[in-house]
């Protein structure tokens, strides 16, 4: 192991922390508030598809992103309005939005660029790096941006009012409607916060990691972002500390998958299955000591 | 209960399974004319696909291994579980038929191995969560993964056929479900589903185990008073899905000529597990149900070949699904529907 070999997957691991989480931070905020929702891989299919487009239309990877954020929110109202307003079961429409993820970007890489499963993501309409080196190891700007959107996100749940009324909506609806505190549009707040987070992790896929859309450019990363979220104990700090974990892991895969001298040595397929391995580990020894928020993924009724 | 107070029971959720398929339709429709594809020209394509002629038993075999699905996320359901492992034991069965019957060649113990090694992948995912407490979704859909690299491997290394490197062994012919008609896809897997279906209902509704079951599922806390043990109703909730995922696979290799072998990648049991659990919201989590809009989703994947004929992509009915799976979450759909249209025609 030399120091490029080091470096390479270190900024490899941190590039694929952004992803997991800024879904899994989104997703802290959204449970805190008592709204369950497992259509982020959805999101993230969804959004890596229209964040590409936007990029493309407007030559900007950051439209990009806004694109990606866009689609995001549009997703989140469906589920807001569903499980929010509607009341209704708060697994299921995530369910069916994962479905038109999966569904919807394999059709619309076909519909919209003709091609058949992938599109490659022209340079213009990427995010070009902070910083790389001649082994063509980089450092996106995303990667301290994620950082900074863990802190804010941590410093609003912990610090300020609003994040109080947001925890207090998730842990006892009844108290925080007594007073006076609309818990419906703190829910609907939350759920859209964390859909646009999602949106944007999604967009981030192709516009910037990837560099391309495929159709199942997602790989799980959705239900990884969810397991990262029990680990962190909803705390969007020690989801950075998660997502590290998982990102190495899921670089890692990559990894030695692209270096062939080590791949020879271990079918692929097996080196393939340790990220969901890791996460299923890592849950399986963390969740005896989580607390999910009270009311989380029940919807709540005035009586 | 009586079978018309039943039977009654049933007319709300049917009206509004079938509201779902026509929202999914026709929000479908939309979504294909925004992209500039020509609506009623795919649609109709579609059905045809689906209905017209000799394709209807194309139909009927397509919806063999989402009815067997179905039940394993019907089941969890009713038992309060979210069990979305059936994609995994649906490659172990499929991968565990093939290598069973190349040693004993009869389509019995194809069957019943399939069965039994989908009943052993969910037994994970079944100990992590009465034990540790691992949420399902996150297990299952972990273990999907994992299923998916390993049974790839398996399917290319230990079963692969040195004739062909695009699928594994075949099924040997003695060990083949004999076809229902001639020149179609359609065998006694078919039946077997059906039988599944009903064998599963009688489990559920008429016997000990799925009153516990259900008990269990509608509130735990009641039933552990009521002398029932909810972990033993997770964990054979958790076996009885895996065995019909496990025989989904299983069938879908041993009744769909020509091949009778994987294909690679795991094309051909790829998807079932996922679209097995919108088969079973549309059919209200129930066996019978099932059957039903198990041959409704069957229509949809078998009219999507002519329909990609049109020019639209395949996966367009992957879109139409998702929209009715989402239009059945909505509660109370029907009322919703009924309040509109009164405030609509005053």
């Amino acid at each position: 192991m030399n120091e490029t070999m080091i470096i390479g997957l270190l900024l490899g691991s941190l590039a694929a922390m952004v992803p997991i989480v800024l879904t899994s931070v989104g997703a802290a905020i959204s449970e805190r508030a008592g709204v369950v929702n497992i259509g982020y891989e959805g999101i993230l299919m969804l959004s890596a598809f229209f964040g590409t487009i936007s990029a493309e239309i407007t030559h900007s990877g950051w439209i990009g992103l806004l694109g990606g954020a866009l689609t995001g929110l549009v997703l989140g109202v469906v589920h807001g309005v569903i499980t929010v307003y509607l009341k209704g079961d708060h697994v299921i429409p995530g369910i069916g939005i994962n479905l038109i993820g999966y569904g919807g970007v394999a059709f619309g890489i076909l519909a919209y660029w003709g091609t058949a499963g992938q599109h490659q993501v022209p340079s213009y309409a990427q995010i070009s790096p902070l910083w790389m080196d001649a082994f063509g190891n980089s450092l996106s700007p995303m990667v301290p941006i994620t950082f900074v959107v863990a802190f804010i996100a941590w410093w609003l749940l912990f610090k300020t009012p609003f994040g109080l009324r947001i925890r207090a909506v998730g842990e006892n609806p009844e108290a925080a409607d007594a007073l006076g505190i609309n818990v419906e549009l703190y829910r609907f707040t939350a759920v859209l916060i964390a859909s646009a987070l999602a949106g944007v992790a999604g967009a981030y896929l192709s516009v910037d990691w990837l560099g391309t859309v495929t159709k199942t450019i997602a790989a799980g990363r959705g239900f990884i972002a969810l397991a990262n979220m029990v680990f962190s104990g909803w705390d969007p700090l020690v989801a950075l500390v998660g997502g590290f974990i998982f990102g190495f892991f899921d670089n890692l895969a990559i990894y030695i998958q692209n270096n062939p001298w080590l791949a020879g040595a271990i079918p692929w397929q097996f080196i393939a299955t340790l990220p969901y391995l890791v996460t299923l580990i890592v849950v399986a020894g963390i969740i005896g000591r989580a607390r999910p928020p009270k009311w989380d993924g029940i919807p709540y009724k005035r009586e | 209960m009586s079978f018309s107070d039943e039977l009654r029971g049933y007319w709300k959720p049917l009206t509004e399974s079938v509201l779902a398929i026509l929202i999914g339709a026709l929000v479908g429709a939309i979504v294909l004319w925004l992209s500039g594809y020509d609506a009623v020209a795919a649609y109709k394509a579609l059905l045809e696909g689906a209905f017209l002629g000799g394709n209807f038993a194309e139909t009927l075999s397509k919806s063999t291994p989402l009815m067997l699905t179905a039940i394993t996320f019907a089941i969890g359901s009713r038992t309060g579980l979210f069990n979305i492992g059936a994609e995994g034991a649906v490659y172990f069965g499929a991968i565990t038929a093939v290598g069973v019957t190349q040693v004993l060649q009869n389509p019995l113990t194809g069957v019943l191995a399939g069965l039994l090694v989908g009943a052993l992948w969910m037994l994970p995912a079944a100990v992590l969560k009465v034990y540790r407490g691992v949420h399902e979704v996150i297990s299952t859909i972990m273990l999907n993964w994992i299923a998916f690299y390993l049974a790839g491997w398996m399917a290319l290394s230990v079963l692969a056929n040195p004739e062909n490197p695009n699928s594994t062994l075949p099924i040997p012919p003695g060990a083949r479900l004999p076809l229902l008609v001639k020149n179609s896809t359609l065998s006694w897997a078919f039946i077997i589903a059906v039988l599944t279906a009903i064998v599963v209902y009688v489990i559920m509704w008429h016997t000990r185990l799925g009153y516990e079951l259900r008990a269990s599922g509608q509130n735990p806390r009641a039933a552990e008073y009521g002398g029932i043990n909810p972990k033993a109703a997770v964990i054979w909730s958790f076996l009885i899905g895996g065995m019909t995922a496990g025989l989904a696979g299983a069938v879908q290799i041993m009744g769909i000529p020509p091949s009778y072998s994987i294909s690679q990648g795991l094309a051909n049991v790829y998807g079932y597990g996922f679209d097995g659990i919108g088969v079973s919201l549309v059919g209200r989590d129930h066996p019978l149900g099932i059957i039903f809009s198990g041959i409704l989703f069957g229509a949809l994947n078998a009219g999507a070949t002519k329909m990609q004929q049109t020019g639209v992509p395949l996966e367009m009915v992957k879109v139409i699904e998702g929209i009715i799976i989402v239009a059945v979450a909505v509660p109370g759909l029907l009322d919703l529907f009924a309040r509109l249209f009164r405030r609509g025609s005053q």
